[in-house]
């Protein structure tokens, strides 16, 4: 894709922040990624020209990391906590279902782009497993049953909203935006904690 | 019976807690005016009396930390934040920062004045797009009113998933723009860090903690907590219990004390093991339901304190299978910097995974321990060391429930019995 003015702009702001630019190289990856939707060969040549290094060496960064994608991803990108206490809980359960409801396998995506899935590490979330995540956001307190009615729903188009997290869901490519540090004016929106988050200035405020 | 003690989670129950206008109504970024009219060694100093001890896991003295950074050196000094909070198990710094990422500017903007740094660094996971959001705007918010932007600049970061990065110099690394590898130490941090410049690295926690210090004095920490764990801090109970959730107390609970208080081990079940902090810390049994949760009470009873990730386990639950999936994501997240880590990972994996199907012989047990040994103290960071407390931990208590895979040529254990929603719609 050909970048545009404002893109560059945008692009030369987030360099700015550091005090060296070579810094700039992880926004920038989730900048391209919310532009394309997955890390592309031109998005790694921009970054490499901008930062004057080699594609090699903006490459080898974007394979390290796992929520650089190098091939597309679906609208929605849901990840299922399979790590221990999750997976013991109802993780494996959901993610086995999840496969099976959607017909793919991790890493894969439905044949209509809307949904992708993929199995993920602990998101600091413990209090509230199983947990699933869409785009990085907080579906907490998942079983069976409401993970398939939350993809069904990313499949109709009309998304369920986090429990922790923004009024809506947002596309797969908005959320990298935000990742690269730009504001979508969304930050006041949602809970400030769930019931987890305060069980213990609760018991506390009951004198315990 | 030790008391819940909210201080950082004092005003997290009203719906705009994460807002400058909420910060500020409870006397928010007070703290760092008046400690910017103070000598920066006197801060120092105060947060050194005050007992403050890292809450990323090694409970390295904060004061000391800051003091190590060299004055009069006319090289730039920063400060990094670690908020790349993805040790399983761990999860305080996300609703923390979720409910009030303004105390942790706050204590940035504190932190810099005592280590004369004008540059603050946040480094988040990336897999949290609302928190991003959260500290973001708070940020915006603080150049704003005037408190970041006159001597102090605050930068987040975000990351892009790599547990490795929770180690200082990977990230470090990571914030340099390479892919995130621990170096190398000495040098440390204090003197070659971010830009081979003096440094310091502190968990959210223990930066979020320092308004509060500051605003009340050393001798009221000092007041909280055990004879060398002085002070608050968050224990985040979760797993198998009635209620999971935040709990805020002096240091040196016990996790029979907070089961009591919460509700505990859930309805018809008992506890069988549970991790003191986090994964990497060996695990514990209902032998360790007195234990003093501070530094040296964990310590003394053979784990870590770790991040106070109580994950709870009932006795639906196979250890060999949650030993396993561990030491599965040890793997995934080992950065293959350094031999033992890398191939030895690779090792202690297919070995659990023969001895979870049935498939392995008594024989293994003592490989897997050789192979322990041969990654503990042989790696380049503790990730390594890491990967083999569960193993080692659970084969000390749960032994036999190892061989007992063997004899019955297979996991012994239902999952299903484990889950949530056991016999509802599985």
């Amino acid at each position: 894709m050909a970048y545009t003015p404002d893109q560059l702009q945008v692009m030369d702001s987030i360099i700015k922040r550091y005090p060296r630019s070579r810094s700039a190289i992880m926004p920038l990856l989730h900048y391209v990624q919310s532009l394309s939707g997955y890390v592309t060969n031109e998005g790694i040549e921009l970054v490499a020209k901008l930062l004057t290094l080699e594609t090699a060496e903006v490459s080898a960064v974007a394979t390290f990391y796992t929520q650089y994608k190098r091939k597309p991803v679906g609208e929605y990108h849901v990840g299922v906590c399979t790590n221990t206490l999750c997976a013991v809980m109802g993780g494996d359960a959901i993610f086995a279902a999840l496969k099976e409801h959607l017909g793919v396998e991790n890493d894969g995506v439905t044949a209509d782009g809307k949904v992708s899935l993929e199995h993920i590490e602990c998101n600091a979330a413990c209090d509230y497993a199983p947990v699933v995540m869409a785009n990085w956001e907080f579906y907490d307190n998942q079983d069976v049953s409401s993970a398939k009615e939350l993809v069904d729903s990313m499949r109709k188009g009309t998304p369920k909203a986090p429990t922790r997290g923004p009024n809506s869901l947002g596309t797969w490519k908005e959320a990298s935006a935000v990742l690269a540090g730009i504001n979508d004016g969304k930050a006041n929106e949602g809970l400030q904690a769930g019931e987890p988050t305060l069980l213990g200035l609760k018991l506390s405020k009951e004198g315990k | 019976m030790t008391k819940l003690a909210p201080v950082l989670s004092a005003h997290w129950d009203e719906k705009d807690s994460f807002t400058i206008a909420a910060y500020t109504r409870h006397g928010g970024y007070k703290a760092s005016a008046k400690a910017l009219a103070m000598d920066p060694d006197a801060v120092i100093q105060l947060v050194k009396d005050s007992g403050l001890r890292g809450r990323g896991g090694a409970g390295f003295p904060t004061g000391m930390k800051w003091g190590f950074i060299p004055q009069g050196d006319e090289k730039d000094h920063y400060l990094v934040v670690n908020a790349d909070e993805s040790e399983p198990g761990t999860c305080k710094d996300t609703p923390l920062l979720m409910a009030n990422p303004h105390v942790l500017i706050e204590g940035c903007i504190i932190a810099c004045h005592a280590i004369r740094a004008k540059h603050a660094f946040i480094y988040i996971r990336g897999e949290v797009t609302h928190v991003v959001r959260r500290l973001n705007q708070a940020i915006e918010d603080a150049y704003k009113a005037g408190h970041l932007g006159k001597g102090v600049d605050v930068v987040l970061h975000v990351g892009a998933g790599a547990y490795i990065c929770g180690e200082e110099t990977a990230l470090l690394d990571s914030l340099e723009g390479f892919r995130g590898q621990p170096r190398l130490r000495p040098p440390f941090p204090a003197i070659a860090g971010l830009y081979a410049r003096p440094t310091v690295v502190n968990n959210v926690e223990s930066i979020a903690s320092v308004p509060a210090i500051i605003a009340n004095g050393a001798e009221w920490y000092q007041g909280m907590g055990t004879e060398k764990s002085k002070g608050t801090t968050l224990y985040s109970l979760s797993g198998h219990v009635t209620n999971p959730g935040q709990f805020e107390s002096p240091l040196g609970i016990t996790l029979r004390e907070i089961l009591e208080l919460s509700g505990g081990v859930r309805v018809g079940h008992k506890l069988k093991f549970w991790t003191p902090g986090g994964s990497s810390t060996p695990l514990f049994t209902d032998a360790h339901l007195d234990t003093p949760l501070d530094y040296e009470g964990v310590a003394a009873a053979g784990s870590m304190l770790g991040t106070k990730a109580l994950q709870i386990f009932d006795e639906t639950t196979c250890v060999v299978r949650a030993v396993l999936r561990w030491t599965e994501f040890y793997k995934h997240e080992s950065c293959g910097k350094c031999t033992p880590c890398r191939e030895g990972t690779w090792w202690l994996v297919q070995i659990l995974r023969d001895l979870e199907n049935g498939v392995g012989t008594e024989a293994d047990l003592a490989k897997l321990l050789d192979l322990c040994d041969n990654i503990m103290g042989r790696s380049f960071c503790a990730l390594g060391d890491g990967a083999t407390s569960p193993i080692t931990s659970s084969i000390k208590y749960f032994r036999d429930e190892y061989i007992a895979h063997l004899t019955n040529g297979g996991c012994p254990f239902d999952p299903i019995k484990s889950t949530l929603f056991s016999g509802a719609n599985a």
